[in-house]
């Protein structure tokens, strides 16, 4: 943690000449009003992307993002201002305008000396950019493209891209806290369009970390994300009409567990929860699952995508029991409305950039696994889809009404997976559809590392995850009534 | 507390001449590093975001931003850099980052600025720029007077999520090495509320928004809440449906989504990628023989108008759907190369995409329905824009007689959009102009829904 500190400390201050007692002195400048609590969010990342189509990688871009974000908050407000300078009188404009959100007069102490922030060494502090030379990714590029070609003579497009990002965060807090973060994080994504018989059909994969490129090198990583897209789309194109109407589900492992994201996930952040307006509110210590169902959301994973040492606020990260044994044990919490509601961070405040307020996001969100081996769980459903790969989800927080929409399923007859279908819609109730939960299988997988959520505006990186499940009863949104 | 006293967009760091002279050094620094040609284009923005809950001011945002973007041409091969910083320093590298990307990248003979002679020669000014900044008091008592409408208007309102105003000013310059230099100043006001009605049977959210270029042209801030809180109290006690087949109307604020799913099959890209439902499609027809859907590019005050694209390029006035047939994609420079054609004026989307409106209103439309779904939300991604199979869910009224019956919520509506257009019935006349895709509510003859 040292090191990153000293890292962003040179990255993030010493180019303006800023120093802690600098950073003191802006705090007391926002503390000569009433508020109750004040931030510096210091950022500067570096983002590069590569794209392939038809062959050949034909562009790239680099962006080059700095800035600070000044928050003051008093009760229930707060006022935040933000520049893309980070310079002396630019930060001192924004501590002004942050500040005006309450009245003069002091309530605060600024801080004596600052406590460094124990943050988590979860991942290495590298730089992903400078992993790889350039010639290299564009060769992993066309290495990709080649192998989806290879893998089958019906692709007739291949789209590929390769981005990589090096942040790094500096936090300074009006209680003394001052944390920093080194965050690397890379994606490799394939999509492949396969035609036969005047018919075509799409098929994506791809993943990624908070590693360097190497990860993609290694085992053949790249190669097999590739074969995987051109599989997903193969499949598809002898998929039949989607059933339509309630029935059991099989949910199989890994990236399925976009199911916990949205049926559960964003109903237990605290703001909504702090407010009153999630379908979850004040159900602590109900049963919202079945027995044996466990749900955590855990962001001291190593080199996972949603992981990080410390949340946005500072505050480390840490394995948050949402659901034990299908009880609700407890929300996902930022400062604020931790503060708010009595309870404590729980490392979960996180912002897509300085220009933007911290909100209480999910980071690694999974499921424990059970007893079942998930060919019994596939035996025991006499008729219903068995749903392995998704598109995105949403929610509606305050109804608790959820979507998830499959992209390679099939069903099951008489116990046994028996023909692909079409993609469809899957629609249930959050706050229900776990205590559906029938079997649940030894097969725990995360997700190969794409999740982004999106909240208020805000993109973040997560990760979700979860063994096979069977649900006895989940509305299936195809075309073809039973 | 004092109001920050009104600034132009372009005083937010620098003016117009400013901001054309900085393009102007850049396309010079893209020279000097051996580029056979560039473009650039720089913005900056200004404004304020308020927001209300319960009667107390929850949050209070200051917004400034500033960037630049940056693509270097070496003959046929491109790189792209972009960077929130302005200095000289961070200019200069930006133009280098881009250098080193086109090193590697591969020759495109597609790639490349806009044809000369597609180029806008003129910029008309389009009424797009009413600098409103309402200081923090007065924007704060807006967005009070707005969730307090949406409060007050019944007693089943038991919850916030607030009322919001924001308040945006912005100047971009784009330039190339073609000798195009253009600018355009914008504004955007808004007003939203959202709120939670409760009953004996849970809890239900809805929201409403007023948008516009010039403050004056905003709904009252009491008229978004009393929406708010009625589209609230309509989805109280909602029910589950059958399985069953039903003709569908999209309520206009979600019916823009269908547009978009068309303008995502006729964009460029997915033709000449292959992953497009609508491929090949030119002069055929498409949606049903009634439809006409135009694009009006220099309409006044419009959120969507615009007088150059992305490229520089001028868009036009044109029909895009006549009589139900496909009259013209959607194109930038590079993708109308690739097809062997022009570019429409398209790069970065449409511009006031519009349906041409029946002259029946939403009233009328579930009148000539007699018996379906009205469908007022949807969530989720389930379209594949390859296929066209379409699968979302859906919440809203089931209707019979022509009449609203009841609400109804965990839902999905399912088809295929090749269908869906082909079968579009009716478009009313109660067009929302929130947006860059106009439309009245939209009457689909057939559509699976899928409940209990």
């Amino acid at each position: 943690m040292t090191n990153a500190l000293d890292t962003a400390r040179q990255t993030l201050l010493a180019p303006s000449g800023l120093d802690e007692s600098g950073l003191e002195r802006l705090l007391g400048q926002i503390l000569t009003h009433q508020v109750d609590y004040a931030d510096l969010y210091f950022q500067y990342s570096r983002h590069e992307s590569w794209s392939l189509e038809e062959g050949q990688v034909k562009s790239g871009s680099y962006n080059v993002e700095q800035g600070v974000g000044v928050r003051a908050v008093s009760g229930e407000k707060t006022g935040f201002a933000y520049s893309d300078e980070i310079l002396l009188p630019a930060l001192t404009d924004a501590a002004v305008a942050a500040r005006a959100i309450a009245q003069r007069g002091t309530n605060a102490s600024v801080p004596t000396g600052w406590r460094s922030g124990t943050g988590l060494k979860l991942y290495a502090p590298l730089d992903p950019l400078a992993s790889l030379e350039d010639a290299a990714k564009v060769t992993l590029l066309e290495q990709v493209e080649a192998e989806a070609r290879r893998a089958d003579p019906r692709v007739i497009q291949v789209m590929a891209s390769l981005s990589g990002v090096q942040e790094v965060i500096l936090v300074a807090r009006s209680d003394g806290v001052l944390a920093a973060d080194i965050r690397p994080l890379v994606r490799l994504n394939v999509t492949v369009i396969v035609e036969a018989q005047g018919r075509r059909e799409t098929g994506s994969h791809g993943g990624g970390g908070r590693v360097s490129y190497q990860h993609f090198l290694e085992n053949g990583l790249a190669q097999q994300y590739a074969r995987e897209a051109v599989r997903q789309a193969l499949v598809n194109l002898d998929a039949g009409e989607a059933p339509a109407g309630p029935m059991k589900v099989v949910l199989g492992p890994g990236w399925p567990g976009i199911l916990l994201h949205e049926a559960i996930g964003h109903g237990l952040e605290g703001d909504f929860n702090r407010k009153g307006t999630s379908a979850f509110s004040g159900r602590v210590g109900e049963q919202v699952a079945a027995r044996g169902v466990t749900v955590v959301d855990d962001g001291t994973l190593a080199n996972r995508r949603g992981s990080l040492n410390v949340d946005d606020e500072g505050t480390p990260t840490q394995k948050t029991v949402l659901i034990e044994d299908g009880i609700l044990k407890g929300y996902m919490q930022d400062t604020l409305n931790a503060r708010l509601m009595g309870v404590a961070p729980t490392g979960n405040g996180r912002r897509e950039s300085y220009s933007h307020l911290p909100l209480p996001r999910m980071t690694n969100t999974y499921m424990f696994p059970g007893q079942q081996d998930p060919r019994e769980i596939i035996a025991s459903v006499d008729r219903g889809l068995y749903a392995v790969n998704f598109g995105g989800g949403q929610v509606d927080i305050t109804s608790g009404k959820f979507v998830f929409s499959a992209s390679e399923a099939y069903l099951i007859e008489n116990g046994k997976v028996t023909r692909p279908v079409k993609g469809a819609t899957l629609i249930g109730n959050g706050p229900d559809v776990l205590t559906r939960v029938s079997m649940v299988g030894n097969d725990l997988a995360l997700d190969s590392g794409v999740g982004t959520c999106g909240k208020d505006g805000q993109s973040v990186p997560v990760g979700v995850g979860q063994p096979t499940l069977l649900i006895d009863e989940l509305t299936v949104g195809g075309t073809q009534k039973q | 507390m004092t109001s920050t006293p009104t600034e132009s967009a372009a005083s937010a760091g620098r003016s117009n001449e400013q901001l054309q002279t900085l393009v102007a050094e850049v396309l010079a620094e893209a020279k000097r590093q051996g580029a056979s040609s560039a473009e650039a284009s720089v913005s900056v923005s200004q404004g304020l975001s308020v927001s209300v809950r319960l009667g107390e001011v929850e949050t209070v945002e200051h917004n400034r931003d500033k960037g630049l973007a940056v693509t270097l041409f070496f003959g046929h091969k491109s790189g792209s850099a972009s960077t929130s910083d302005l200095s000289p320093t961070a200019v200069r590298e930006s133009v280098r980052a881009a250098a080193t990307i086109a090193r590697y990248t591969a020759a495109d003979e597609f790639s490349g600025l806009a044809d000369p002679d597609q180029l806008a020669r003129e910029i008309p000014d389009l009424d797009l720029y009413y600098p409103w900044n309402p200081g923090m008091e007065r924007a704060i008592e807006l967005a009070r007077a707005c969730e307090d409408a949406a409060r007050s208007a019944d007693a089943r309102i038991s919850n916030s999520e607030g009322g919001s105003l924001s308040s945006h000013e912005g100047l971009q310059v784009y330039g190339n090495s073609h000798g195009f230099l253009g600018s355009v100043e914008t504004s955007r006001h808004s007003v939203s509320c959202a709120v939670i009605g409760q009953d004996d049977a849970g809890m239900q959210r809805d929201y409403w928004y007023t948008v516009a270029r010039d403050p004056t042209d905003l709904e009252a801030v009491e008229a978004v809440g009393r929406m708010a809180a009625m589209r609230t109290i309509r989805r109280l006690d909602a029910r589950k449906l059958s399985t069953r087949t039903t003709p569908v109307i999209y309520e206009a604020p979600v019916a823009a989504s269908l547009l978009s799913h068309f303008v995502g099959a006729i964009r460029g890209t997915s033709l000449y990628r292959r992953a497009s439902f609508l491929l090949d499609h030119l002069g055929k027809p498409v949606f049903a023989p009634q439809v006409r859907i135009h694009e009006q590019p220099f309409l006044r005050k419009a959120l969507g108008s615009t007088p150059f694209d992305n490229d520089g390029v001028a868009p036009a006035n044109r029909d895009i759907v006549r009589d139900g047939i496909l009259q013209g994609y959607v194109l930038d420079t590079y993708a109308a190369r690739k097809l062997g054609m022009r570019s429409t004026g398209n790069a970065g989307g449409v511009h006031n995409l519009t349906i041409q409106p029946g002259d029946q209103d939403l009233a009328g439309l579930l009148r000539q329905m007699h018996t379906g779904l009205l469908v007022t939300e949807l969530i989720g991604f389930g379209v594949n824009s390859v296929t066209g199979d379409y699968s979302r869910g859906a919440a809203g009224f089931w209707v019979e007689n022509g009449v609203i019956q009841y609400p109804v919520e965990e839902i999905t509506i399912a088809g295929n959009l090749q269908d869906m257009f082909r079968s579009l019935v009716a478009v009313g006349n109660d067009v929302d102009m929130r947006g860059n895709i106009r439309t009245g509510s939209i009457l689909i003859e057939s559509m699976t829904l899928a409940g209990s």
